[in-house]
């Protein structure tokens, strides 16, 4: 049965969900961003699926936002990820899910995804998705790789740098940056992981 | 779901049914800001409104009680068989306890749980809600963020259990590493933020999980090598703060509540006003001395406190809490007081004045900056303090007759987390002071003409001081320190013990300020440049401090020593999505 509470929350994320939509300020709905949108999004390897619901309800999620074409920081990036995802070995796909956005849905459809995902020798458990240009900025925004100076903020190249890590059941949500050194992501990941003790 | 610009009639039509079913008569303003291309964003309606000055804060404030003993007794290695933590070893365990355990009346003990606490009212108009605090018996019973008082010489051991929610759900995180904010302390007890433990986590630099932590505060004054006894007693702090420190997560703990004071005393300001002892300042003191804790918090349309975790920027406070409440009374007998003004954070500047019914701008004695009592009192008006800066004031009461009304308000505008903008009257009043009695005996206090003397600088040390040099900037969306992002693991500089060096601390951009904070050792301030000129160092910050503001294309050259301890330490900027986002450096210190 719901409580008062949670009808009060549910209410103020309805009555909230027209402010920050387009808001690129820092002053974001609380309720919008302990509910991240239920988008429909194309994964790298052809599913259709639910942002929210398939991909990140109840799970423990580190997330970038890249483009193919990127030159600069998303191949060292992905290949930091590529260390990481050996570092949490049998944990991905299982307890720990990799996401890679992309920044440039114009220019990264599935096939592009599916190409740079097989050319990396991404593994199982680590999905790229693409979606609409609209639904990519919501997500964009949801997620916190936002800039309040509009200039950065349309850069795509201010976005590349961080991973957004959390633990969706417990709504524990913290950075790092893509760059870190991979058992310093690790560490990072184990704080929000409840079942791992030893974060590092 | 659409990006949409213009605001949905049924939006608001759900935004009146909630304020309705909430029981908020007033509306909430939709604020429309322009944008550059001429669209109109419609931004997040600031909190509820509140009305001022419904609730009283305690005359006097709650002491923690220290114990006649903890069970198991401390010792100088981790205990982890009765659960504690795998910390480091206690350094100079040995020289001060001369026993592996602790023998009976060689300390002081405190025992303080970090906890949830289910219904704190941070003003009437909002719901009882959680809350995170450490809780601690005292004067008034079992209290959150019990004031300890210290004294140089007598070492204090605090046992800190972590009783938090270990299935919390929202922001925040439920293991704790907590900081003293600046005690010249061990580095395993200095709450180095690697360090975070629960029962069943172990930070990266903390070799087990564990229920407890036994922090040592061993009370000295920096110099303790150089000078024997307890050290050099012109490095006394006075004003500290202990609060929540673990690594990523500092701002959202910290904001939950992880706060309070904790007090140091000795024979020069010793507590108390009517100390026989000559070489006494006989500063007002308890309850006369009192500390205010002020921190800024965002609450949503339900008046439920909230932080973003989700925003690389933090969530920017819009009202301001003063000891947990918002908009108290402080209601003061007609003598002195010794306020202890701290701004908690996370990311507000302030800047106090203090001012009549009419706004009319009072004078008071500025008696320390940081918690050091500076060479003098100063005379003024205003004092503005940035994040984790602390400023302590005498105000005469006895100046104003009985039913005076006074405000402290902060007239330091600011709209975004990133920095301060302006000052502007007349201002926000955050405290209201009600001048109502008399006191009940004569006001012995003082503020005498000299307060406490600094050390020396000795030129020859100056020059024979290599100078390191630390940018803070921003880089890929995230905040940097020499272009690196923080790791526990890696110390990005190591001084030797007993060594001294100039650090030089420059913010290279206009659009932030950054309130760095060293740990372990106070700092003195050499030089300070604005854009490459050289700009003055205002006497209030000519003193000991730990905490050194870079505004707008500041340069700082700082002072400092590393004596007596050993370790891994921090450096941070105290705004604290700064810090968590990753702001931070660890430095050793090595023989």
């Amino acid at each position: 049965m719901k409580t008062r509470r949670d009808l009060l929350v549910g209410i103020a994320g309805v009555a909230l969900a027209g402010y920050a939509l387009s808001a690129r300020r820092s002053l974001r709905a609380p309720a919008l961003a302990q509910g991240l949108p239920n988008t429909l999004v194309q994964t790298h390897d052809g599913r259709s699926v639910r942002f929210y619901d398939d991909l990140i309800r109840g799970k423990i999620a580190v997330i970038n936002m890249m483009y193919t074409r990127c030159e600069n920081t998303c191949p060292l990036g992905t290949r930091n990820l590529l260390r990481l995802q050996q570092l949490l070995g049998e944990r991905v796909g299982r307890d720990v899910f990799m996401y890679s956005i992309t920044l440039k849905p114009d220019e990264d459809d599935q096939h592009v995804l599916m190409k740079y995902a097989e050319r990396h020798r991404v593994q199982h458990g680590w999905t790229f998705l693409t979606a609409g240009v609209e639904a990519i900025r919501d997500l964009r925004y949801h997620l916190g790789f936002v800039d309040p100076d509009p200039l950065l903020d349309d850069d795509s190249n201010t976005h590349t740098a961080v991973l957004r890590i959390g633990n969706d059941a417990y709504r524990r949500w913290t950075m790092a940056p893509v760059m870190a050194e991979p058992d310093q992501i690790l560490a990072t990941v184990n704080h929000v992981d409840r079942t791992i003790i030893y974060t590092g | 779901m659409k990006n949409e610009q213009v605001i949905d009639p049924e939006v608001d039509a759900g935004r009146r049914a909630l304020l309705k079913l909430a029981g908020s008569a007033p509306a909430i303003g939709l604020i429309a800001a322009p944008r550059t291309s001429g669209a109109v964003v419609p931004e997040m309606p600031p909190s509820p409104p509140t009305t001022p000055w419904l609730e009283e804060l305690p005359q006097v404030v709650a002491l923690a009680l220290s114990r006649g003993e903890l069970t198991p007794a401390p010792r100088g290695v981790p205990n982890g068989e009765s659960g504690e933590c795998g910390r480091d070893k206690h350094q100079r365990w040995d020289e001060f306890f001369e026993q592996p355990e602790l023998p009976p009346g060689k300390a002081d003990l405190y025992e303080l749980r970090a906890k949830e606490v289910a219904d704190w009212v941070f003003h009437p108009a909002y719901p009882p809600q959680r809350v995170w605090g450490y809780e601690g018996n005292t004067t008034q019973g079992y209290q959150l963020n019990p004031t300890i008082i210290a004294r140089y010489g007598q070492p204090i051991i605090c046992r800190l259990f972590n009783d938090l929610p270990q299935d919390h759900v929202g922001f925040g995180t439920p293991e704790i590493s907590m900081h003293l904010h600046n005690l010249h302390a061990p580095s395993e007890s200095d709450g180095f933020p690697g360090d975070y433990f629960s029962a069943s986590k172990a930070g990266p630099t903390l070799s087990a999980p564990g229920q407890f932590s036994d922090y040592f505060y061993p009370n000295v004054y920096a110099g303790l090598d150089q000078y024997g006894g307890i050290g050099d007693p012109r490095e006394a702090l006075g004003t500290l703060w202990y609060h929540d420190h673990t690594l990523d997560f500092t701002a959202s703990n910290a904001s939950r509540g992880l706060a309070g004071f904790y007090l140091l005393h000795d024979e020069l300001d010793s507590g108390d006003e009517q100390d026989p002892n000559p070489a006494a300042l006989k500063l007002p003191s308890h309850p006369y001395d009192y500390p205010l804790l002020f921190q800024d918090k965002r609450f949503d349309l339900s008046g439920t406190h909230y932080f973003d975790a989700m925003d690389p920027e933090g969530t920017f406070g819009d009202k301001i809490t003063v000891n947990g409440k918002i908009e108290p009374v402080l209601r003061v007998a007609r003598r002195r007081y010794r306020l202890r003004l701290l701004n908690a954070g996370p990311t507000r500047f302030y800047e106090f004045y203090l001012v009549t019914a009419s706004d009319a701008v009072q004078s008071f004695s500025h008696i320390a900056n940081d918690g050091n009592l500076l060479p003098a009192p100063l005379t003024r008006d205003r004092v503005r303090i940035a994040p984790a800066e602390r400023a302590d004031l005498v105000v005469n009461f006895a100046n104003y007759p009985r039913g005076t009304v006074l405000y402290l308000v902060n007239r330091l505008r600011q709209e975004s987390t990133r920095g301060p903008k302006d000052v502007r009257k007349p201002g926000t009043r955050v405290l209201k002071i009600v001048v109502d009695r008399d006191p009940p005996s004569p006001d012995l206090s003082r503020v005498p003409p000299a307060l406490r003397p600094l050390p020396v600088l000795d030129p020859e040390d100056i020059a024979a001081a290599p100078i390191r040099r630390w940018e803070f900037a921003r880089k890929g969306g995230l905040w940097t320190v020499n272009d690196g992002l923080v790791n526990v693991k890696s110390a990005r500089a190591t001084v030797r013990r007993g060594t001294a060096e100039i650090w030089e601390l420059v913010n290279p951009s206009g659009g932030w300020s950054h309130p760095i904070h060293v740990h372990f050792e106070e700092g003195r301030i050499l030089s300070k440049t604005v854009r490459g000129v050289p700009a003055t160092v205002p006497l209030h910050e000519q003193g000991r401090k730990d905490v050194f503001v870079l505004g707008p294309y500041t340069t700082l050259r700082v002072f400092l020593r590393f004596r007596d301890f050993v370790g891994k330490y921090v450096m941070h900027c105290h705004n604290l999505p700064h810090e968590d986002h990753a702001m931070m450096v660890r430095w050793d210190i090595k023989d």
